[in-house]
């Protein structure tokens, strides 16, 4: 194969969506479910809508900031994530069995799946690409601090870095420590500060 | 903390970012969005169990990251996560007799054969 050839082939892969296997396989399976009554086209572009508008990181960032301004809901979400979440009316698939694991000045968590990309939909979204490639999935696990010093999050020596490992049942949510220059801030306020990573455990919150 | 403010956080995901959309756009091609939003219609239409795809799932990457570290000393550069879960897929359409391996190729002839710059 040509160099100039090999170049045309990724200008296709790129740009001619229609000719690649996997969108007629994809549109295949479509047509096959539809034509069987299983699901509705309809329905694929409900639940696509759903993820691209109403699920997201936001819901998370509600989850965060009732928990930084309510102590009894923090110590509900701590004690049963999935009910204290589904309080807010959030909750679906990737979301039924949720845990809330907190960050301290002592303890700092964060999640990953290492086996492929389980992640809590319901209050993060889908996942970023990072989170589903193979060198963050094995890496975190091995060398949290680095991996965490590469996001731009530099813990203290004194502090433990806990990986929580998305996998079975359960999807994890970090509630990251409230920035200490927010006292008196109200809860939606406080939301707006709140970031994806931090969620993740990659970030840190500053105000 | 020891090292002064921390001020290296990626100033796209800082907290005095504009207003952030709701998510981020994870997908590269409409087929992607296309498999995430069928695979999810039919879970909750109550179709299969999740663990059932999340298994096929685990086992695609596996295989797929074996071949591309092979191939490559880049683990990332080839990454096809997409089409893991439409591997996946398959396997769980052909498992639970949706979609068996003739009636699906049969499909994709049909597909490929139309005409190019086909309508809807």
């Amino acid at each position: 194969m040509t160099h100039e050839h090999e170049h045309e082939h990724e200008h296709e892969h790129e740009h001619e969506h229609e000719h690649d296997p996997r969108a007629i396989r994809t549109e295949a399976l479509e047509r096959l479910l539809v034509d069987q009554g299983l699901i509705t086209s309809a329905a694929i572009d409900t639940i696509i809508e759903r993820y691209e508008t109403d699920v997201g990181p936001l819901n998370g960032a509600r989850v965060v900031a009732k928990a930084w301004t309510d102590p009894e809901y923090r110590a509900r979400l701590l004690a049963d994530g999935t009910t204290a979440i589904a309080e807010l009316g959030i909750g679906g698939p990737q979301g039924e069995k949720m845990v809330v694991v907190e960050n301290t000045p002592a303890v700092h968590n964060v999640i990953v799946c290492t086996l492929c990309s389980c992640y809590p939909w319901p209050v993060l979204g889908l996942p970023p690409a990072w989170y589903k490639d193979p060198a963050y999935r094995s890496r975190v696990v091995r060398e949290p601090r680095k991996v965490l010093s590469e996001f731009g999050l530099t813990l203290d020596d004194n502090t433990e870095v806990r990986v929580w490992d998305s996998s079975a049942e359960i999807r994890y949510l970090v509630l990251p420590e409230r920035p200490a220059s927010t006292t008196g801030a109200d809860e939606r306020t406080l939301a707006e500060l709140v970031t994806r990573d931090a969620m993740i455990g990659v970030a840190r919150i500053d105000a | 903390m020891t090292s002064g403010p921390d001020t290296t956080l990626l100033p796209a995901n800082g907290p005095t970012a504009p207003p952030r959309a709701n998510g981020e756009l994870v997908f590269d091609a409409p087929w992607q969005t296309r498999i995430f939003g069928a695979t999810v219609a039919l879970y909750e239409a109550g179709r299969f169990e999740w663990n059932d795809f999340q298994q096929r799932l685990i086992a695609a990457i596996t295989d797929h990251e074996a071949v591309i570290e092979a191939e490559t000393s880049d683990e990332s550069s080839d990454y096809d996560y997409w089409g893991c879960w439409l591997d996946a897929f398959r396997g769980l359409a052909d498992e639970n007799g949706w979609a068996g391996a003739t009636t699906l190729h049969d499909m994709e002839h049909q597909l490929e054969a139309r005409p190019a710059g086909h309508d809807h």
